[in-house]
């Protein structure tokens, strides 16, 4: 009845991990009595998980991320727990079958479920306002996105407390995730997880790109946009074309443990060689999905807070563009030591190194930018000078691990796994940590604690030092990445470090979530009234903050780069202005329902209960089929409405 | 959304001609490779001609049925196409090279009893 | 290079932006062409699912195992008929969208199910094709080669029998007020999906059919 679940799924003999399930547990129970005492189940019914907003949308979406990090930090922070103490002999307290779930679920979850989500909100919430626009292209389908992204977190959060997650790595490379030698459910809700929120993802990038492409304000040529949106372009593009593949990589892997087939089994024909080269033509354009996007967000900080125009916009476009193309020409330097030989790992080399180039060229604009320019250092300011650092120094440890024969010393290291972290948390994290403290006094209305924020960067930044630099020292005296415990003595001092660096960085985090607290509460202190709290550049800030859900009262036309720069310029006087009405699309549950139906089907598919999953599936079906049915699926604003709507906002004016 | 845009042709001009003409082009262009190989033609030069062929109608499906790049509003749409086929070429072709690499590089392939035999493998 | 200077005085409270006469400035861009686009995009990203698909056929479609090769299994004069059935909805198709320019309602419905019944034809016959295979113990997990055959086949089929649903939903609401609003563009893209479908098809039967027949 129940396929392969039965109550032995609970871990009830792992207090450890009963623990953290119990507790996740428990803040959800938190949240739903906090959501009933204060009679806000309505409200967030018809205001949030309804919504087709593309504001509401990108909140959700980096709420999901931020509960995410959290997650997945104290994978991170067990990890380095375990590594201090489990040296010359002792066992440390993580078993390996536990420990390998752990480090497994952390990558798949800073990918998956925090930096991909993200970078989706933020791209969700700013793109639409920098091109001029009321919506993305395809509000329904945006909300599908989302809700697909959450069956996927549900899975993989289930997954602690009914079962098991995959012990293979964040990856899951086959022989070892194949059903021989992963019998459980791990895997699968691996498998599950990925393949629905990867849907969400690929439908997200569809929508982005015809959005940038239909949906920019008159006058907006391509090259009048700002650079995140073309960053955001680029970003999206890639994600349709690369996640394709990691949705057969996945499928196939599902094919042989579901159906017995033959892809990357040891026998009969298979190959699970080719899974490794499948996924890194996935893996390699996926980092850069998520890193183009922080470039983005750097060239807008950078110009904002030098007061300056962005140096050399048509090169950073076309570094963009070549990075994105580059991108899929490199995926082999994942696999130098897999052994296709010298012609084809010198051929991959290369293209590794010139995609080290145009990121180059971006950085040097960066710094052009802010010469001669009057830079103030506000806390988004303080990331991007991090990120410069930090990540040059990652990108150089990369072009150094682009030498074929020196991976074959470094592959599978700690010092790769410090290399990626260097360019993932130096890149990525920083620039999401900027777009955000650049962004929330739009999206919120008022700014965030500036100095929390510092304290909180200064955590990050000096802890992610202590934490990743010994890993490169001992990457080069021979330590291997994943290890439960180890014997070398000479190592055990750099992994007390690296502990040591991992706590100074939870220290940043609390600090972050205290900041969102401490601006909450004296969120009447530090109101954004102006719309501009930075003095921006780019349309986003020439609206109100928060934005009315309409975002313009009528579509700007656009003379120039930096157009809101430009209409400052011209002089923004109050002028009386002609209101009309606007065409709004409706709120729809159709997207909860699906993703619903979708988690119900993953689910049952992990357990084998083949019952469930045909009902999962036929759910989705029934609900996108009654969903085209729907007729009357918008409405209109009237032009007193608009004119009511901005006399609110706009408490000063008049 | 006024009706005239909605009839408004993504397809530009509603004629059956085209689809007739590409219809007869992929009909001939079907049944010339298919005879070849069910007459017993084998070899490079023919692999290469029902290739050929097959390049040859995707091309006239393109022009025919999906009237590709005759509208302004397409420009798009043709170099999505453009991209995809350039992505298709380096996932295809990549890969077959470097497997085709990774696999010379393997050990001789050798049947369950060699294994046994050679004790590789304990039977 | 100007150093643009900014000051607190620069930053002034919020006020709506200044009017500018936007003739024709359409607040409503979207509509078909928006539609059509994004549907396209999606199908390029569908390409390079199938693309991910032949990378694997052309990597393990010669993995044996020393079980049953295509050049014993593939009867191609069947395999022509299919094509042929495919090929012939495509144009079926073509004629629907010709009926919905001159508004022929009528004649759209019927079209359409000219090709749904061609289309439901086409993956009978290819159900029956697996059936034999599977029944004669060519089953996909009898050897690497057929796991990619039945994979890259099987996932043009359920492509196929998704249009089929699709078809038989654009039958039922064209019979009903949608016809004058939303069909028109759901067609179109139904349009760009059932010919596509037939472009891999072409890719199929050359790739692994005709290649693995000469073998």
């Amino acid at each position: 009845m129940l396929g392969k679940l039965t109550l032995d799924a609970l871990p009830l003999d792992q207090p450890v991990i009963m623990g953290a399930f119990g507790f996740m547990g428990l803040i959800a129970l938190s949240v739903v009595a906090m959501l009933t005492y204060l009679g806000r189940w309505k409200w967030l019914w018809t205001e949030w998980l309804t919504s087709v907003d593309h504001k509401k949308i990108g909140m959700m979406y980096i709420i999901l991320a931020l509960v995410m990090l959290l997650r997945g930090f104290s994978d991170a922070i067990m990890m380095r727990m375990q590594l201090a103490l489990a040296h010359g002999g002792a066992a440390g307290y993580l078993p390996p079958e536990h420990y390998d779930q752990i480090f497994s679920a952390h990558g798949a979850i800073m990918i998956f479920f925090m930096a991909m989500p993200f970078v989706i909100g933020l791209i969700n919430i700013v793109v639409p306002l920098q091109i001029g626009a009321r919506d993305v292209a395809f509000p329904f389908l945006n909300s599908l996105s989302f809700w697909l992204t959450v069956a996927g977190f549900g899975l993989i959060n289930v997954s602690l407390g009914i079962g098991e997650f995959a012990r293979t790595g964040w990856l899951a490379y086959p022989p070892l995730s194949e059903l021989d030698y992963s019998p459980g459910v791990g895997v699968d809700y691996y498998i599950w997880s990925l393949q629905i929120s990867g849907v969400g993802t690929t439908l997200s990038g569809v929508n982005f790109i015809a959005t940038i492409l239909r949906n920019r304000a008159p006058g907006m040529t391509l090259m009048r946009m700002p650079v995140f949106t073309w960053t955001a372009l680029c970003s999206s593009i890639l994600i349709a074309a690369a996640f394709p593949i990691l949705t057969v990589s996945l499928a196939l892997l599902s094919l042989d443990r579901y159906l017995g087939m033959h892809f990357f089994t040891n026998d009969l024909g298979g190959n699970p060689m080719m899974y490794v080269n499948l996924i890194w033509v996935w893996g390699h354009p996926e980092v850069y999905i998520l890193v183009l996007p922080a470039f983005g967000i750097f060239s807008e900080v950078v110009a904002t807070f030098s007061g300056k125009r962005l140096f050399g916009y048509t090169p950073m476009v076309i570094a963009t563009m070549a990075i994105a193309v580059l991108s899929f020409l490199v995926w082999l330097h994942h696999f130098f030591t897999m052994g296709a030989g010298g012609d084809v790992n010198g051929f991959f080399g290369v293209a590794t190194m010139i995609i080290a180039i145009p990121t180059g060229v971006k950085v040097f604009n960066w710094l052009f930018t802010m010469y001669r320019g009057r830079v103030r250092f506000p806390v988004p300011m303080l990331w991007a000078i991090g990120f410069m650092i930090t990540f040059v120094i990652g990108g150089m440890t990369g072009v150094l691990l682009a030498v074929p024969p020196a991976d074959f010393v470094l592959h599978n290291s700690l010092f790769l796994v410090a290399h990626f972290h260097n360019t993932i948390i130096g890149g990525v994290v920083f620039g999401l940590l900027a777009g955000f403290n650049y962004w929330f006094p739009k999206a919120l209305g008022f700014r965030l604690n500036e100095t929390l924020g510092r304290c909180a960067f200064w955590c990050w930044l000096v802890g992610f030092y202590l934490a990743f630099v010994p890993l490169y020292i001992v990457g080069l005296m021979g330590m291997t990445r994943r290890l439960n415990h180890y014997d070398n003595p000479d190592w055990h001092p750099f992994m007390i470090v690296a502990a040591v660096g991992a706590v100074v960085i939870l220290c940043g985090i609390v600090f972050q979530l205290v900041q969102l607290v401490v601006s909450i509460v004296q969120r009447e202190k530090t109101r954004d009234l102006t719309g501009d709290p930075w003095n921006g550049r780019t349309l986003e800030w020439a609206i109100p903050s928060p934005p009315p859900a309409y975002n313009f009262t009528e579509i700007p036309i656009v003379t120039g780069r930096d157009a809101f720069w430009e209409m400052k310029r011209a002089g923004v006087a109050r002028q009386i202005v002609r209101f009309q009405r606007i065409h709004m699309p409706r709120n729809t549950s159709a997207g909860l329902v699906i993703g619903g139906f979708s988690l119900v089907l993953g689910f049952a598919l992990v357990w084998h209960i083949w019952w469930m999953a045909a009902a999962g599936a036929v759910g989705i079906l029934a609900s996108v089929i009654a969903y085209s049915f729907k007729l009357n699926k918008e409405y209109f604003l009237s032009a007193l409405d608009v004119e009511r709507s901005e006399k609110l906002l706009s408490p000063v004016a008049g | 959304m006024n009706v005239s845009e909605t009839i408004r042709p993504t397809e530009p001009r509603a004629d059956v001609q085209p689809y007739v003409t590409g219809a007869l082009l992929a009909l001939a262009l079907t049944l010339a490779p298919f005879a070849m190989v069910m007459s017993g033609a084998s070899g490079a030069s023919e692999v290469a001609a029902i290739f050929g062929f097959a390049v040859i109608q995707i091309v006239v499906h393109l022009v025919f049925f999906f009237h590709l790049g005759r509208s302004p509003d397409q420009r798009w749409n043709l170099a999505a196409l453009v991209f995809t086929a350039l992505i298709i070429g380096i996932l295809v072709g990549g890969s077959y090279w470097v497997m085709h690499h990774l696999d010379h590089n393997m050990m001789p392939n050798m049947s369950m009893s060699d294994l046994i035999e050679s004790e590789l493998i304990k039977a | 290079m100007t150093t643009e200077l900014l000051t607190v005085d620069t930053i002034r409270p919020y006020a709506p932006p200044p009017q500018i006469v936007h003739a024709g400035a359409s607040e409503h861009r979207g509509g078909t062409v928006t539609t059509v686009l994004g549907f396209w995009i999606y199908l390029m990203s569908d390409c390079l699912l199938f693309a991910a698909l032949f990378a694997t056929y052309s990597v393990l479609g010669r993995e044996f195992a020393g079980g049953p090769t295509g050049k014993e299994l593939f009867d191609l004069s069947y395999v022509l008929l299919e094509t042929l059935c495919l090929l012939a909805s495509s144009f079926t198709y073509g004629m629907v969208i010709v009926a919905l320019k001159a508004g022929n309602r009528g004649r759209v419905l019927g079209f359409l199910l000219l090709t749904f019944v061609l289309g439901l034809g086409f993956v009978g016959m290819e159900l029956k094709e697996f059936a034999r295979m599977i029944g004669e113990g060519a089953g996909p997990g009898r050897s690497a080669f057929l796991s990619s055959f039945f994979t890259l086949v099987g996932t043009h089929g359920l492509h196929v029998t998704s249009g089929l649903i699709w078809m038989a939903v654009m039958m039922v609401q064209a019979s009903l007020r949608q016809f004058d609003t939303v069909l028109p563009t759901r067609l179109a893209c139904l349009s760009l999906f059932w010919h596509f479908l037939d472009i891999i098809w072409i890719g199929v039967f050359t790739i692994v059919y005709l290649t693995g027949a000469m073998s």
